[in-house]
């Protein structure tokens, strides 16, 4: 399979793969998919109390290239916005960023669980 | 420096030997005939040609040269020789017995006649992929007419105990086909010593051209009928009607001559690199799992799990290199390895599996070339594999409940 170009360029540049101490009272974890089903991501967000902004974020993926790409590119999404914001981020727009084929669509749906998983992990917290 | 691409997927196929396209070309060009042309220059030679190559590829397999119907490859060959020997022979029973690991042109062809009104037999495989002898000698019954085992496996590369499963389907009296696809021209392979009655073989996976297979029909002990599934001109001794693909079958028999030449040496060669690719790897990383027995498989293959790494992924990472996996992702099917399942490989396991397959024109600077970029590529992708950190943090991942919405 071809992939797009800003696929490569994810898989290539993972800067924010990493991860937050998942203990930190600020720091919320997503953790999605199975290993089985060939795709687990892991998504991390640091939130501002006072201010609800997401201002770190990480994630790690095991999964195909477009299953790592879909998860660098929600990481970034959510880096700086309110979590009220992050939730308005949608697998559709992933798979428009990344032009995503039909076969994957699946990886984008994962990352969008995984932000949800990450704000409600943190929301359980608070 | 070594030239990339690196091409390391000899089990899907080969590049054609120079040698052997040398010797086909004048039959694209001057000498054009049909072979079956009875009457003129044109067809004799090209009828000879056809003649030398069926000799090539009998010697082989140690077969007579008359034993051998040219089909156009592998896919139609087991077509012929399961439905061939089914329909040929229903009067005498309608059951087949067959292996889960079997490659699709078995299984599907073994389902198409089902439909029919056939009772087939899927035989299990143990965790090294190996059929039970006793598990065959109980499905053998008196309706029984075909038992079909491959005698090396595609995937994991697995080489059956093919005398004996010939003795015994000789002993209870019901016909023995193998698809000898990935065995002929890597290992010894005797259709008398043993004791095969059908065999499967195809010219491009052992460098020779696409497009051309054979079929050994035996002729003698039992003699062996098959009922054709391509109604014709009453080629190939009424079994596979058609115009022979002389340029082709030319190829083939060259490549057979090689093969049969060079067989020894050359499987003592990949044998040296495939050990040595999975020694370097072993040596520098950790939970790799060999899938399939290693001792008694063919010797340029390696298939093993980087456990923690999905297979697509790594494969996005070599990028320079040739090679396929089990993983679901690069499936046409996006289900994991029906083969690694059989064995009872773990579906979190076969999406991580990568199949080398190391072939004639493949160089120790290639192999040490290949290993150094799985090191690197594994390391980079553990290091973002979040399994691979809870592992590492000593949660047993089998003990998660993952939230799987299918």
């Amino acid at each position: 399979m071809a992939y797009s170009d800003k696929v490569i360029h994810h898989y290539n540049n993972t800067r924010i793969v990493g991860a937050i101490p998942k203990e930190d009272p600020n720091v919320g974890t997503g953790l999605v998919g199975a290993p089985e089903c060939g795709d687990v991501m892991k998504l991390q967000i640091k939130v501002n109390e006072q201010s609800g902004v997401i201002e770190d974020a990480k994630f790690k993926t095991f999964g195909c290239g477009s299953a790592i790409a879909s998860s660098s590119l929600a990481t970034e999404w959510v880096k700086g916005k309110t979590l009220a914001e992050a939730l308005t981020i949608k697998n559709t727009d992933i798979v428009k960023e990344l032009s995503l084929p039909p076969v994957k669509i699946h990886c984008s749906v994962l990352a969008e669980d995984a932000i949800k998983a990450a704000i409600s992990d943190w929301k359980k917290k608070h | 420096m070594v030239k990339l691409p690196i091409y390391m997927d000899n089990h899907a196929t080969t590049p054609l030997d120079p040698r052997v396209l040398e010797t086909m070309l004048p039959y694209f060009t001057d000498r054009f005939g049909n072979a079956a042309s009875r009457n003129h220059k044109f067809g004799w030679e090209a009828e000879e040609a056809v003649e030398q190559g069926r000799k090539q590829v009998a010697a082989l397999i140690g077969a007579d040269p008359r034993e051998i119907v040219f089909t156009s490859g592998a896919t139609e060959s087991d077509n012929l020789a399961v439905k061939g020997a089914a329909w040929m022979y229903r009067e005498k029973g309608d059951h087949i017995i067959t292996c889960v690991t079997e490659h699709k042109a078995i299984l599907d062809t073994c389902k198409h006649l089902e439909k029919d009104g056939f009772r087939v037999t899927f035989l299990p495989v143990d965790n090294k992929g190996f059929v039970d002898l006793d598990d065959l000698r109980n499905a053998i019954t008196d309706k029984t007419i075909l038992i079909s085992i491959m005698t090396a496996n595609n995937e994991v590369g697995v080489i059956q105990d093919i005398k004996s499963i010939g003795k015994l389907a000789r002993e209870r009296g019901v016909l023995f086909h193998t698809d000898a696809v990935q065995a002929v021209g890597k290992i010894p392979f005797n259709v008398n010593e043993m004791n095969v009655d059908i065999a499967s073989v195809s010219a491009h996976k052992f460098y020779g051209p696409k497009g051309v297979g054979a079929l050994y029909v035996r002729r003698r002990n039992p003699r062996v009928l098959l009922t054709p599934i391509i109604d014709g001109g009453g080629h190939e001794r009424g079994m596979r009607s058609g115009t022979l693909n002389v340029p082709s079958i030319v190829g083939f028999g060259k490549a057979a001559e090689i093969a049969r030449e060079s067989l020894s040496q050359e499987s003592a060669e990949m044998f040296r690199l495939r050990e040595k690719l999975r020694k370097t790897l072993e040596r520098e990383l950790d939970e790799l799992y060999i899938n399939g027995d290693l001792e008694k498989r063919l010797p340029g293959n390696l298939n093993m799990s980087f456990a923690y790494v999905e297979g697509e992924s790594l494969l996005m990472g070599i990028n320079d290199i040739a090679v396929s996996s089990g993983s679901a992702c690069t499936s046409a099917s996006l289900e994991p390895s029906y083969v690694l399942k059989a064995l009872g490989v773990g579906e979190d396991l076969a999406h991580t599996s990568i199949r080398f397959g190391i072939g004639r024109f493949n160089t120790d600077e290639e192999v040490d070339y290949v290993a150094g970029r799985v090191i690197e590529v594994v390391r980079r992708l553990r290091e973002l594999s979040p399994l691979y950190e809870m592992a590492k943090e000593g949660i047993d991942l089998k003990s998660v409940h993952w939230a799987t919405e299918a």
